[in-house]
C-alpha cells in the first residue's frame, strides 16, 4: 500500500509560528458545586453549569443574583468556597486566565490616554506599532479620542474602550459583564457587531445583560441566575418561549423577583 | 497703643538681638525702633541676596546639595519600602505602617542625637570620622525624611494599586510590570511627595546643627546659619538667608501646586 502524507493531528510546524506550544481548548466549560460565601452568607451556591464549546452565552438574572461573581469566579479572580471549575478539563491558573478577558461592570482604567491604555495591554501580548490599536479604537468608534486621559471618557466610552481592550488580548473566551448598560442605541449595536463577530471567530463570549431585548437578539443559550444559582439554562429559542423557572417567568413579565 | 507695645515687648523678649539696633532716648518708643530696624534689616537682606554675596551663596548652595543628597537617598530607601509593603502582606505589617506614620514626625534633634551618638568616636560607626562632615548632615535628613517618604508613597501605591489590581489579575500582568505601571502612574504624586521631603529637609535645624556643628565653609547651612547669626546679632545676614528659605520652600510648594493640579486637569491623579 502507498502512504498517505496525512498530517498529524496538532502538527503544527507547519502554521508558520515555530515551536508552537499545543493550544489546548477551553471549552467545554464544566462547574460543579460552586460555593461562594462572603460576610456569613452563600452568594454562590450549590451551582452547576455546562457550556458547550462554541457561541454566545447570555446571563440574565434580578440584580444581585450573583453574576458577577459568577464570572469573576469563571475568570479566576476570587477563589471559590466549594467546587470545581474546569475549563476544557484544565483547572483554573495563569496560563487558562490570561486566555480569558473579562470586561468588569466597572470599567477599570489606567491612568493614561485612550491609546495608552490599549498599548499597554498590546505590549503586554507582545505586540508592537500603534497599527492594532488604531484599528482596535476605530472598531469601537475612539480614535478621535485616543490623546484624551481615559479617565475623562464618558461612562458609555469608557465602556467601549474596556471592550477595545479585552479584545485586545485575543482571547479565546468573552467574559462580559453588562458591556452595554449605559451605551446609547448606536453604540450598543456597535458593541452587539462586535461580540457577535468575534462569537464567529470563535470565540466563546458569556454575556452578563439586563436587556431581555438584547439576550434575544444575541444569545445561543441563556442562563437565568437567581439567588447564587443557576435557576435555568436552556437555548434561547426554548428559553424565552417558555421559560420553565417561576422566577424567570416573574423576571420577564417585569415583576419583581425576591 | 497698648496693644501694638504689648507686641513689641513679647517681640523683644523673644529677640534680644533686635536691642542693639535701639537708641534708647525718652522720645523713641522702643517699638517705632523695632520697626525701623526690621526695614533696615530687610533692606540690607535684599542687598545681600542680590549682591551675590559669596558667603551667603555658600551656604545657599551647601543647604541645597545637603538636602537634595538627603532627598535622593530617601527616595530610593522610601519609595522602594513604601511599595514593598504596600503590595506585600507579612505578619506585622500593621505595625510597620504604625511606625512608618510615626516616624513621620520624628522631632530633628532626636535624630540628630542618635546619629551623633552613632557617629561620635566612641559610638559604632565612630571610625568612619564622619561627625561634622556634610555626609552626617545628609545621613541625619535622610532618616528625617525617609519615613515621610515611605509612608505616604506606601498609601498612594496602595490606593492606586487596589484600584488596578483586579484589572492586572485579570490581564495577568507580571508583578514587576504591574509595579512598573503603578509607579509610572502614581508619578503625580510621588513627585509632590518628594517636594514635601525636601522642604522638611532644608527647613530643619535641629539635626543638621548637632551633627553638622555649623562650622564656617564647612557644614554650616540655612537653618544653622540663621539661628547663629539671630543670636549675634546679624539680623542682615539671617534674614537674607530666612529670604532665600522662604523662597526655596514657596518654589517647592508652587511646583507641588502646579503639578498636582496638571495632574488633576489630566485626570491622571
Ligand atoms: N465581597 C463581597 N462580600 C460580601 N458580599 C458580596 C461581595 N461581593 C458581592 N457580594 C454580594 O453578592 C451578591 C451578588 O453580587 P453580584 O455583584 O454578583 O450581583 P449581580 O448579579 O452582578 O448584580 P447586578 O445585576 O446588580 O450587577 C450581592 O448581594 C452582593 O452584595
Ligand atoms: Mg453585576
Amino acid at each position: 500500500m502507498r502512504d498517505l502524507a496525512v498530517p498529524m493531528v496538532g502538527d503544527r510546524t507547519d502554521a508558520g509560528g515555530g515551536a508552537l506550544t499545543p493550544h489546548l481548548p477551553l471549552m467545554p466549560l464544566r462547574v460543579r458545586g460552586l460555593g461562594y460565601r462572603a460576610g456569613g452568607r452563600a452568594l454562590i451556591d450549590e451551582l452547576d453549569l455546562d457550556l458547550s464549546v462554541s457561541g454566545i452565552t447570555m446571563v440574565l438574572g434580578p440584580n444581585g443574583a450573583g453574576k458577577s461573581l459568577l464570572l469573576r469566579l469563571l475568570h479566576g479572580l476570587i477563589a471559590p468556597t466549594t467546587g470545581t471549575i474546569s475549563w476544557g478539563g484544565l483547572p483554573l491558573s495563569r496560563e487558562v486566565r490570561a486566555r480569558q478577558a473579562l470586561v468588569f461592570q466597572k470599567p477599570v482604567l489606567l491612568r493614561r490616554s485612550v491609546g495608552e491604555n490599549l498599548d499597554f495591554v498590546l505590549r503586554l501580548r507582545g505586540a508592537t506599532g500603534t497599527g492594532r490599536r488604531d484599528q482596535l479604537l476605530e472598531q469601537v468608534g475612539l480614535l478621535h479620542l485616543a490623546k484624551q486621559p481615559a479617565r475623562l471618557l464618558s461612562g458609555g466610552e469608557q465602556q467601549r474602550l474596556s471592550l477595545a481592550r479585552a479584545l485586545a488580548t485575543e482571547p479565546d473566551v468573552l467574559l462580559l459583564d453588562e458591556p452595554t448598560a449605559s451605551l446609547d442605541p448606536a453604540s450598543v449595536q456597535t458593541i452587539e457587531a462586535i461580540v457577535r463577530e468575534a462569537g464567529r471567530r470563535g470565540v466563546r463570549a458569556v454575556f452578563v445583560t439586563h436587556d431581555i431585548g438584547q439576550a434575544r437578539r444575541l444569545g445561543d443559550d441563556v442562563v437565568f441566575m437567581h439567588r447564587g444559582r443557576v435557576a435555568e439554562h436552556a437555548a434561547s429559542k426554548v428559553f424565552f418561549e417558555s421559560p420553565a423557572s417561576e422566577a424567570a417567568r416573574d423576571f420577564m413579565a417585569g415583576r419583581i423577583v425576591l | 497703643m497698648r496693644a501694638k507695645s504689648i507686641v513689641f515687648r513679647l517681640l523683644d523678649l523673644h529677640l534680644p538681638a533686635f536691642r542693639k539696633f535701639c537708641i534708647f532716648t525718652p522720645e523713641t518708643e522702643q517699638g517705632l525702633c523695632i520697626l525701623h530696624d526690621f526695614a533696615e534689616s530687610f533692606r540690607l537682606a535684599f542687598a545681600l541676596v542680590v549682591s551675590g554675596d559669596r558667603d551667603l551663596y555658600e551656604i545657599i548652595l551647601l543647604s541645597v546639595q545637603v538636602s537634595l543628597t538627603a532627598l535622593l537617598a530617601s527616595c530610593i530607601i522610601g519609595f522602594a519600602l513604601g511599595t514593598l509593603v504596600a503590595l506585600t502582606r507579612f505578619p506585622g505589617r500593621g505595625l510597620v505602617i504604625v511606625l512608618f506614620n510615626t516616624f513621620m514626625g520624628l522631632p530633628p534633634v532626636v535624630v540628630g542625637l542618635l546619629v551623633y551618638l552613632t557617629l561620635s568616636r566612641a559610638g559604632p560607626l565612630g571610625t568612619l570620622g564622619l561627625l561634622y562632615t556634610p555626609a552626617a548632615m545628609v545621613i541625619a535628613q535622610t532618616i528625617l525624611i525617609t519615613p515621610i517618604i515611605a509612608a505616604l508613597s506606601r498609601q498612594i501605591v496602595e490606593d492606586l494599586f487596589g484600584e488596578y489590581d483586579e484589572l492586572f489579575r485579570s490581564l495577568s500582568v507580571p508583578v514587576h510590570q504591574a509595579m512598573a505601571a503603578v509607579l509610572w502612574d502614581a508619578r503625580y504624586s510621588l513627585i509632590t511627595v518628594a517636594l514635601a521631603g525636601f522642604g522638611r529637609a532644608i527647613a530643619e535645624v535641629g539635626a543638621v546643627m548637632i551633627v553638622g556643628g555649623n562650622i564656617d565653609h564647612l557644614t554650616r547651612v540655612m537653618t544653622t546659619a540663621i539661628a547663629l547669626e539671630t543670636s549675634k546679632g546679624d539680623l542682615a545676614l539671617a534674614l537674607a538667608l530666612g529670604i532665600v528659605l522662604l523662597a526655596i520652600s514657596m518654589a517647592v510648594n508652587a511646583a507641588a501646586l502646579s503639578l498636582s493640579s496638571t495632574a488633576a486637569r489630566q485626570a491622571y491623579a
